[in-house]
């Protein structure tokens, strides 16, 4: 299996690192603004002015990408880390304590996987305002309970293991339990995991900017500009399936480097 | 008369060898035996010595990945069981060799009422109705002692004792009257008090069917009186063979003189110690030279280690062993 | 009885805590309906009266108990732009997304079930290392990125399809089913990759198992061994996961519904949602919310058809 992981997984990688420089570098790059609108080239081809071709109302699609690219990686990053965070600490409470601080937890949890998520969404964006950092926020906190979840399992299989009751027969209190013996071992497929859900949460900032709830207009984002190609899809396809294509990339191999991640570690624990 | 006549199965030279990360394992090795209709074999030795593997082979149920060399050659009933196409080799398998499994929970569907599962090869491999075969299923519950097999036939496994569940698992085995059951380890799951009722059970059904059997276990005890004829098996290897009698009188292997000592026995003094067998079997891919006990051998010298002994016989007697250093008269228990 | 009884009570609680929740969330939104309904140049007055009228002024616990007792009339309200009854709006919606949902979840087990069952069969070759990199990159494609690449190819393209829109079902079921036929691929090639994976282990590991070795020990050829003996035991996770799917599809596929024009319950809520229009909202929330539940409760009961110690476990007690 390592031999054979070597080259996806490294390629990967180097996608994720370009569509970050990208990312980063877009405000340095030679490109013209992405709200710039080019009357001259409605839906042109890639060619020597426009990198990539410009899409249906004349706007450079290189540039709307690498800045496409910071709201999808930053929702890719943050969100996660939020769901990580807040979920780990509602799952290990749950998992260690057990009791009725689990069954409010666990009942709290499955109500709020039944309240239809769009519902969610849009309300917590209409909380938090529009703009990158409420949806951010908003796709975070629809992270919690599956991480919640997870970390709760993990906390439950290993607070009995044998490393904890020895911890706690030399007289550990609890917070120094779950600190050092059970968050290091609950955490590991945590962040596996974490890298899966990042996957999933950049398609779903996609699905909302394909409905146009991302980034407010003009501000350009992969789902919307998918979205907007959509109306010259039959003359200049490449204006949609640039950014799909971008879009599906990114997703590959965040999940083709979780997976990676996980095969490694599982090799780790296996020689545990 | 040809050998094939009073012969049932023969095997030649059968060796297994599984590819594996720490290369290649020999699960049997140049193994050779014959079994006459209506006749007991015991297959006996620790677990690892590659008994189960070697039933496999005989059945053509071996994992994809293994490898036969080519000299092995396995013959059922007058016909070579290696050079015959797929499907007749499947409807040989099912027709006229039954198998009897270690544990009766895992040899059962969990899904499928227990009367189908009985009723199943007789209607794909006999061509019965689906009556008549429900018919043969309640003769079959019946005769391998269920009370109420009518009853019984629409039970699940799981609503089943593991003795009743192994009864089952025979009845399933015996539904196309087989010439030949493999019983691999039928009782090591069980309860001791059940133990018995089922080897006894396995003993009669042979006796009024006339079927051949070969019993595999890792015990020594449940051999004595059950089988004609005893085969240990040490890595792979059979390294002592004999008719039942002879191998508990005159044993020759230091091995089997160890298996013995591991039998427990009512007139023990309480509390004694179980000879168990000092050492591990030899690891997997462990590079063979030498007699592979030698490690695990008190008796072992130079000569063990450099020098694999051969199975052969004392000149006149039906009794095969593979040692360099068989036990002496005094050392037989 | 005891087990369904303990799951329809479980089931009743979480609607209960779901709609209310949904009643909280609503209620945070800076209330601008009775202003859009009033128009412009409407006074303080106007609007003030509007809003006695519509309710809005009472607290939230007393408009959900209204609300609640409306619905054992079986009244889920009247929307507040059309005044055309909640329930009427979604039983016009409803059958869209039923379609949608039937006929994208029976794609996806046509393609999971026999890819699962081959390739855990086949567990060691090519074919499997091919399948699970195929549906690796399946299931990272985004299913409305998918959606477009589809309608590029047989809807511009090939000309096979069409683009958006549905037809009624009176025009005739072949005009009807093709409306359908993209939306519903799109979602399907999206979600049979997880059907399939799960199916795929399960059912590796259930080959392991004695009670297989004995079938084929008792020569039973492949096909049988595969469908009759490994395919049950093997099928719980994977129904499991059907059903949150399933669930998920009532009003979660909002996306391919706006994309190929198809009046939808996802749609409605959508539209709902940005209009303010608190009760069709909550009558959405009921139907999914509803819907979730149902689904996971007939997947329980499917648990007990297909494994007989579960129903022990059920009757028993």
């Amino acid at each position: 299996m390592v031999k054979k992981r070597g080259i996806t997984f490294w390629l990967s990688v180097a996608w994720i690192a370009l569509v970050m420089t990208c990312a980063v570098g877009a405000g340095f790059l030679p490109l013209p603004a992405p709200d710039q609108i080019d009357w001259a080239c409605l839906a042109t081809s890639p060619d020597g002015v426009h990198l990539l071709g410009t899409d249906n109302v004349g706007r450079d699609i290189a540039a709307r990408l690498f800045f496409g690219a910071r709201v999808s990686l930053t929702v890719g990053v943050i969100a996660p880390c939020i769901g990580l965070v807040f979920g780990s600490l509602l799952g290990v409470a749950a998992g260690f304590y057990r009791g009725w601080p689990e069954r409010v937890i666990v009942g709290a949890i499955d109500v709020f996987l039944a309240v239809p998520r769009l519902v969610f969404l849009l309300v917590a964006m209409f909380v938090f305002g529009s703009g990158l950092p409420a949806i951010t926020l908003a796709l975070g906190l629809l992270c919690v309970p599956s991480f919640a979840r997870m970390a709760r399992a993990n906390t439950i299989r290993f607070a009995g293991r044998e490393f904890v009751l020895a911890a706690r027969a030399t007289g550990a209190d609890d917070v120094a339990i779950v600190l050092r013996e059970i968050l290091p071992n609950a955490l590991m497929p945590m962040v596996a995991y974490a890298l899966l859900v990042m996957g999933y949460v950049i398609v779903a900032e996609g699905g909302l900017g394909f409905l146009g709830l991302s980034v407010p207009a003009p501000a350009p984002s992969w789902g919307g500009m998918i979205a907007e190609g959509r109306e010259v899809l039959e003359r200049a396809p490449h204006v949609s399936m640039i950014p799909a294509a971008a879009m599906f990339l990114t997703v590959l191999s965040v999940n083709l480097i979780g997976d990676g991640l996980r095969g490694w570690m599982d090799d780790r624990e296996s020689q545990l | 008369m040809t050998v094939s006549d009073t012969h049932l199965l023969t095997v030649e030279n059968l060796s297994v060898t599984i590819p594996s990360s720490a290369g290649a394992v020999r699960a049997v090795d140049r193994v050779s035996l014959a079994l006459e209709r209506g006749r007991t074999l015991a297959l006996v030795g620790e677990s690892g010595s590659g008994k189960s593997m070697f039933c496999r082979a005989v059945m053509g149920l071996l994992p994809r990945s293994a490898v036969v060399p080519g000299a092995a050659r396995v013959t059922f009933d007058g016909r070579d069981l290696g050079g015959l196409p797929r499907r007749e080799l499947a409807a040989i398998r099912g027709r006229e060799i039954g198998v009897v499994l270690q544990d009766p929970l895992s040899s059962l569907n969990p899904v499928i009422p227990v009367g189908r599962q009985i009723a199943e090869p007789m209607r794909y491999h006999l061509g019965l109705s689906s009556a008549r075969a429900r018919e043969r299923a309640v003769e079959l519950l019946a005769a391998v002692g269920i009370p109420q097999p009518e009853e019984r036939l629409g039970a699940y496994p799981h609503q089943l004792s593991g003795g009743m569940r192994q009864r089952v698992a025979i009845a399933m085995a015996l539904a196309c009257e087989p010439k030949l059951l493999i019983a691999d380890e039928p009782t090591t799951a069980l309860d001791v008090t059940v133990q018995a009722e089922i080897l006894n059970l396995l003993g009669r059904l042979q006796r009024e069917r006339n079927m051949a059997m070969v019993l595999v276990t890792h015990d020594l005890g449940v051999v004595a009186g059950r089988a004609h004829e005893t085969a240990v098996m040490y890595a792979g290897r059979i390294v002592e063979k004999a008719p039942t009698v002879e191998l508990f009188t005159r044993m020759r292997m230091h091995y089997t003189r160890a298996l013995f000592d591991a039998i427990p026995r009512i007139d023990d003094p309480p509390h004694r110690e179980l000879g168990a067998i000092g050492g591990q079997p030899p690891g997997p891919a462990a590079q063979r030279v030498g007699c592979p006990f030698a490690p695990r051998c008190w008796r072992a010298e130079e000569r063990c280690r450099t020098e694999e002994p051969p199975l052969a016989r004392d000149a006149g007697e039906n009794h095969s062993y593979a040692c360099w250093f068989p036990l002496s008269q005094e050392e037989r228990p | 009885m005891r087990f369904l009884g303990g799951k329809l009570l479980h089931l009743v609680l979480v609607l209960l805590a779901v709609t209310a929740l949904t009643f909280v969330l609503l209620d945070v939104l800076p209330v601008s309906v009775a202003h859009e309904i009033a128009g412009q140049g409407a006074t303080p007055a106007d609007v003030a009266a509007i809003r006695e009228q519509l309710g809005l002024n009472d607290s939230v616990p007393v408009r959900y108990g209204r609300w609640l007792a409306g619905i054992c009339r079986g009244d889920l309200g009247l929307s507040l732009y059309s005044k055309q009854p909640v329930s009427t709006a979604i039983a016009s919606h409803l059958p869209v997304t039923l379609e949608l949902l039937l006929l994208a979840q029976l794609f996806a087990l046509t393609l999971a079930l026999p890819i699962g069952i081959v390739s855990a069969w086949r567990a060691d070759s090519k074919l499997h290392r091919l399948l699970g990199t195929l549906g690796f990159g399946l299931a990272s494609v985004p299913s409305f990125a998918l959606a477009v690449v589809l309608v590029y190819l047989f809807s511009l393209r090939l000309k096979w399809f069409p683009a958006t829109g549905c037809t009624p079902l009176s025009e005739g079921v072949r005009v009807n089913l093709k409306g359908f036929v993209l939306p519903a691929l799109s979602i399907a090639l999206v979600e049979w990759v997880a059907l399939m994976r799960v199916l795929r282990s399960d059912m590796i590991a259930t080959l392991q198992e004695d009670f297989i070795l004995l079938a084929r020990a008792r020569g039973l050829p492949d096909r049988r061994i595969l469908l009759r003996h490994a395919l049950r035991p093997s099928c719980f996770t994977m129904l499991t996961l059907f059903g949150v799917q399933t669930g998920n599809l009532i009003g979660g596929a909002v996306i391919v519904e706006n994309l190929f024009a198809l009046p939808g319950v996802g749609r409605l809520l959508l539209s709902s949602i940005f209009s303010q229009d608190f009760p069709m909202v909550q009558g959405c929330v009921l139907l999914i919310a509803v819907g979730y539940v149902t689904v996971n409760f007939v997947v329980d009961v499917c648990y007990g058809m297909l494994d007989p110690r579960v129903r022990r476990e059920a009757s028993g007690g």
